[in-house]
């Protein structure tokens, strides 16, 4: 037992610490306040507190635990809601009100339901099992078989496994090691600031489908890929990850609110429960877990969240399921480390974040991939990371660091913000480097020609923005007609392809067929428009089509409809078109 | 009465702050009371303490504080407030004393004014639509209840006027109850103070505020105070008394610059233009104070200003300022020189919680679609004007001049508005479609197909006119395609 010696805001250094490990969870103070060892010298422990250390005063005690800070996982962990030590944010109410209070603790998992427990068949009593290996199933919610894996640092010969009626602390089976029979119990712990092993990590070439047009069309990010969202304030990074958390195909969401806004946190409480799962036809809580650690909370907890939420990640990755993980926001995180980092006065890198910044966020994103677990199922992690650059300006520490990790950069831009065009993700400067592993996946699931229209509308979308410098100096009748067409068809692909609109019911999310259909359509356009060009039709005329609108109000057609529409929209497409041919011919005769 | 112990061990002096040597257990963030040689009291806070020594911040100003003369004495709590109702209709000091001559208040209860976070699971999701009267808030940034808006502003531009005006005409929709005034003055200056305190009373509004007022000579040290005694009363207020409270927080630039002086004398490691590193996570623990509490009657709902220096986004204060609140309301200096008020510019401005307020039941049906398109065409008209000034106005085509002057209307009618105008939500819709009839029916792709049909203008005159011209069109461009191909 030790003696603080010193405080300052979340930092407390502790004297007779002989005997503590480095990231030791500590008891802290006479409110037994949580915290973590973050630096040992001599008898002395530094150690990062995550509640408030208000009233707290030097010569009062602290006891080590012995153990790292970790997560319990079990049954009964979806649809929860934690702050970044994994305390459940419902028990914590319950005890103290409408405020967090102090010095609370709560178990991270219900202990008193009882679980169906299902033993593995293949499984014998009497063989030998091994760390991950799966002894059982529960079904924690309808869709979501919840897999029990042996514990880490356990392996031996297995007794006593059958079906039957559990709760998370009665053994389901035990497990004879040099002579000591351990109990295995549905639930385990692990520590989160390593990564949970696995056999192989695989580069993946399956794509995250999100429903979100700019990010499955143009910049797809792969199932165990890594993908950053940076952008200032308003540009929708937080409804960009709140849509995938929503509409994405992934098995599970974790979904990381890290210093970020509170009332955001009870938006995604309140409609997750409602929504539904496109898939599954289940609610979308019942494959989420949400990590709430909002701005005021305090900020070493905030630090840890990111870990909670990864490793928690892992654990379903291991069951087999592909899981997304989206944190909110990254450079709070970063934020948290230099607060910390400067209150034990280390020497500031740049911007007075610490020097191993880069090294944590390269540690973070490596975490992701699609792995063969140590049981041989294939599982994946996606990371999603926002980052919220200071003024924008993307040159600061932690977007820089982000960059040189992630292989997905969805820039959210400003200007378009500002003119309400969201997703805000700038099409000219964002970048996927899944393309080519993911296009045979693409060629296969949606068709040759998706891809091939794919290109031709960036290819479009760039030479828009070329002749918009033009215009802007010389207007833009000065244009020939050809690339007066351009500019039409970029604006369509803009405005009817890429913005759409995250609070319409139907345009909420699109399918891959739908976005077929609709880069189809605005191509088709393009080709049709060209062609009547060079039957000297006037541009003027093609601007004043009632086929833009068709196409502008592709994004209300329903699901169900898209095949019965598609057929109907092109061919009154192409009889205008037709027309308005025949209609120049007469004029020319 | 607690046994205290003065210590008479000041060690060092330094600014706001004080060391305390010898000091055995000083407790985090305590309060301290220091006695000066002439008998005058402070207060101050421990910052920092250990088994030697602790550092203490003063509210107030540290002259007269000397190394022999001086004594400290810890009072073994944190900052408490005592409030009470009766607080309503009060002006006190930025440390909660009565600055107008009234007596002291007499408690119902006190509270740490530091609060504690609400527990993201107890929130409620705000969704009360707040009726401001003003056309640019209501139909493009909807104000809701619990939520925290900051109004970025800038030297030289009607803030305070804008405030004022919220402040008098802000209500719920179809609700009787009104809000309860927190006023929390932080350090702006004499004028400024007199004009709200004039507003309030001129238009009754007084009986319902408790003012909080720093003024700009007053220690900038109190700041770090002043806004969260403002929140505290607040909270009580809604959540022991049920009233739904607006705080009004002006300046919180004020604020972010004594926070930075305090910062600098305890010689921290500056971040971004000498601001502290943790400047994000102080100013959120006053923001994050705003919201709506299960199972509790009242609501918190924020109005924040907080002015750019050198009219810059990215300064540190309002960038980090944007970064937690839910939107922001710009104020432009053009729309200024044009002589518009209130001079809010929709284009960057953003209410992130408007989308729960809105709609039908709520507004009206066609809120949403009628705000979208608003802001496109809007948007557009600045693109179109500032190509004009390159290419001339000759130059345009004619749905750009069309664009030109919708823009020119929208600012004159929409924006503009009087001082004691207040529009009903349905008033500025009706605004809005007004100016959208002036465009053509087909153009408005970002309104549903049936309110459109609902609520579209059409101009019998115009329309046929419109029509004809189109007819013209083909004949008239294929001449012009055959001179060209000359």
């Amino acid at each position: 037992m030790g003696i603080i010696e010193r405080i300052s805001g979340p930092l407390v250094v502790a004297n007779d610490m002989l005997g503590s490990n480095m990231y030791d969870v500590v008891k802290v103070g006479k409110q037994n306040l949580i915290g973590e060892i973050i630096q040992l010298r001599g008898e002395r422990a530094v150690i990062q507190v995550y509640e408030d250390t208000t009233g707290m005063g030097p010569g009062e005690p602290v006891t080590s635990t012995g153990m790292p800070l970790s997560v319990e996982l079990g049954p009964g962990i979806l649809s929860n809601i934690y702050d970044g030590i994994q305390r459940p944010l419902e028990v914590l109410r319950s005890k103290s009100g409408a405020f967090i209070g102090k010095g609370l603790t709560a178990e991270a998992i219900d202990r008193k339901r009882k679980w169906k427990f299902f033993a593995e068949k293949g499984i014998k009593n009497g063989a030998h099992v091994r760390p991950g290996e799966i002894i059982g199933h529960v079904q924690e919610t309808e869709n979501i078989k919840h897999y029990i894996m042996i514990p880490s640092g356990i392996e031996g010969r297995i007794s006593g496994l059958k079906d039957g009626t559990f709760t998370l602390d009665q053994a389901v089976a035990k497990v004879e090691r040099n002579g000591k029979q351990i109990p295995i119990t549905m639930v385990q712990k692990r520590s989160v600031r390593r990564g949970s092993p696995f056999r192989h990590k695989f580069r993946s070439s399956e794509p995250l489908v999100t429903g979100q047009r700019v990010l499955d069309a143009f910049f797809p990010v792969a199932k165990g890929g890594t993908a950053a969202v940076p952008g200032p304030f308003g540009s929708g990074k937080t409804v960009i990850q709140q849509q995938i958390a929503k509409y994405s195909d992934a098995d599970i969401v974790i979904y990381v609110g890290c210093g970020e806004r509170g009332n955001e946190m009870t938006d995604v409480l309140v409609e997750f429960p409602e929504l539904v799962d496109p898939k599954t036809r289940r609610p979308l809580m019942e494959r989420t877990v949400l990590i709430a650690n909002t701005s005021n909370m305090p900020v070493a907890a905030r630090e840890a969240s990111i870990y909670t939420g990864i490793t928690i990640a892992e654990y379903f990755r291991d069951m087999g399921y592909s899981v997304a993980i989206m944190a909110d926001s990254t450079s709070r995180w970063a934020e948290a480390m230099r607060e910390i980092s400067a209150r034990l006065e280390e020497m500031p890198g740049e911007e007075g974040y610490p020097a191993y910044l880069p090294k944590r966020l390269a540690e973070y994103y490596e975490r992701s991939g699609k792995v063969e677990s140590l049981n041989g199922r294939m599982g994946s992690i996606t990371i999603i990371g926002a980052v919220s650059p200071a003024g924008g300006d993307l040159s600061e520490p932690v977007s820089q660091g982000t960059l040189r990790v992630v292989k997905t950069f969805w820039a959210l831009d400003a200007a378009l913000a500002g003119s309400r065009h969201f997703p805000s993700v700038n099409w000219l400067t964002s970048y996927s480097l899944y393309l080519d592993a993911l296009k045979e996946w693409y060629v296969k699931s949606i068709g040759e020609e998706f891809v091939a229209n794919r290109n031709e509308a960036t290819k479009v979308l760039q030479r828009e923005a070329e002749l918009k410098d033009i215009v802007q100096l010389v207007g833009a009748d000065a244009l020939p007609d050809n690339e007066k067409l351009v500019l039409e068809v970029g604006r369509m692909l803009r405005e009817d392809f890429l913005r759409q609109n995250a609070y319409d019911e139907t345009d909420a999310s699109t399918s891959l067929r739908k976005q077929d259909m609709m880069l189809r359509a605005i191509l088709h356009f393009r080709k049709k428009a060209e062609e009547a060009l060079s039957h000297q039709v006037a541009t003027e005329r093609i601007l004043k089509m009632k086929a833009r609108e068709q196409v502008a109000r592709m994004k209300e057609v329903k699901e169900v409809e898209v095949e019965r529409h598609e057929k109907k929209m092109l061919d009154e497409m192409d009889a205008e078109f037709l027309e308005l041919r025949k209609e120049y011919q007469e004029a020319q005769e | 009465m607690k046994f205290e112990i003065e210590y008479s061990t000041i060690g060092s002096v330094a600014g706001p702050l004080v060391v305390v040597d010898k000091v055995k257990n000083a407790k985090y963030n305590e309060v301290v009371r220091i006695k000066l040689g002439n008998g005058e009291t402070r207060l101050g806070q421990v910052l920092e303490t250990s088994d030697k020594h602790a550092v203490v911040q003063v509210f107030g100003p540290t002259d007269g504080i000397s190394v022999d003369k001086t004594t400290v004495s810890f009072l073994g709590e944190t900052f408490e407030i005592g409030v009470s109702e009766t607080m309503l209709g009060r002006i006190f000091d930025g440390q909660g004393r009565p600055r107008d001559g009234g007596a002291e208040v007499v408690p119902d209860k006190r509270m740490d004014i530091n609060g504690s976070p609400i527990n993201p699971a107890s929130r409620e999701k705000p969704s009360d639509f707040i009726e401001t009267g003003i056309s640019a808030i209501d139909g493009l940034d909807t104000l809701v209840r619990g939520q925290k808006l900051p109004l970025f502003s800038a030297s030289g531009l009607p803030h305070n006027e804008l405030t004022a005006q919220i402040t008098r005409q802000a209500n719920v929709k179809n609700s009787t109850e009104g809000f309860a005034i927190v006023f929390a003055g932080i350090g702006i200056n004499y004028d400024d103070s007199a004009y709200f305190i004039d507003e309030f009373r001129k238009t009754g509004a007084l009986k319902r505020t408790v003012a909080f007022i720093n003024l700009a000579d007053d220690p900038s040290i109190e700041r770090i105070l002043t806004p969260r005694i403002a929140l505290t009363t607040a909270e009580y207020l809604a959540y022991e008394k049920g009233m739904h409270v607006l705080v009004i927080l002006n300046d919180m630039t004020n604020y972010a610059e004594a926070l930075r002086e305090l910062a600098s004398a305890r010689e921290e490691v500056p971040g971004r233009r000498g601001y502290p590193g943790y400047m994000y996570t102080d100013l959120a623990s006053l923001y994050e104070r705003a919201g709506i509490v299960k199972g509790k009657k009242g609501s918190i709902t924020q109005l924040d200003v907080v002015t750019m220096p050198s009219d810059d986004v990215t300064h540190p204060i309002p960038d980090l300022t944007g970064y937690i609140t839910e939107g922001q309301i710009y104020l432009s200096r053009d729309l200024v020189n044009k002589g518009i008020y209130p001079p809010i510019q929709p284009i960057g401005s953003l209410s992130r919680l408007m989308n729960n307020g809105i709609g039908s039941g709520k507004t009206r049906e066609d809120h949403s679609g009628v705000a979208n398109q608003l802001y496109t065409f809007y948007s557009k008209s600045l693109d179109v004007k500032s190509l004009s000034a390159i290419v001339g106005a000759e130059a345009l085509s004619d749905s750009d001049k069309l664009y030109l002057k919708f823009g020119e209307e929208f600012e004159n009618r929409f924006l503009r508005q009087g001082f004691y105008e207040r529009r009903s939500i349905e008033d500025t819709l009706n605004i809005g479609w007004e100016l959208l009839s002036m465009m053509q029916e087909g153009e408005l792709t970002r309104i549903k197909k049936d309110h459109v049909a609902k609520y579209y203008k059409r101009q019998g005159k115009e329309e046929g006119h419109g029509a004809k011209k189109a007819e013209e069109a083909p004949a008239h461009s294929g001449k012009e395609e055959r001179k060209r191909s000359k």
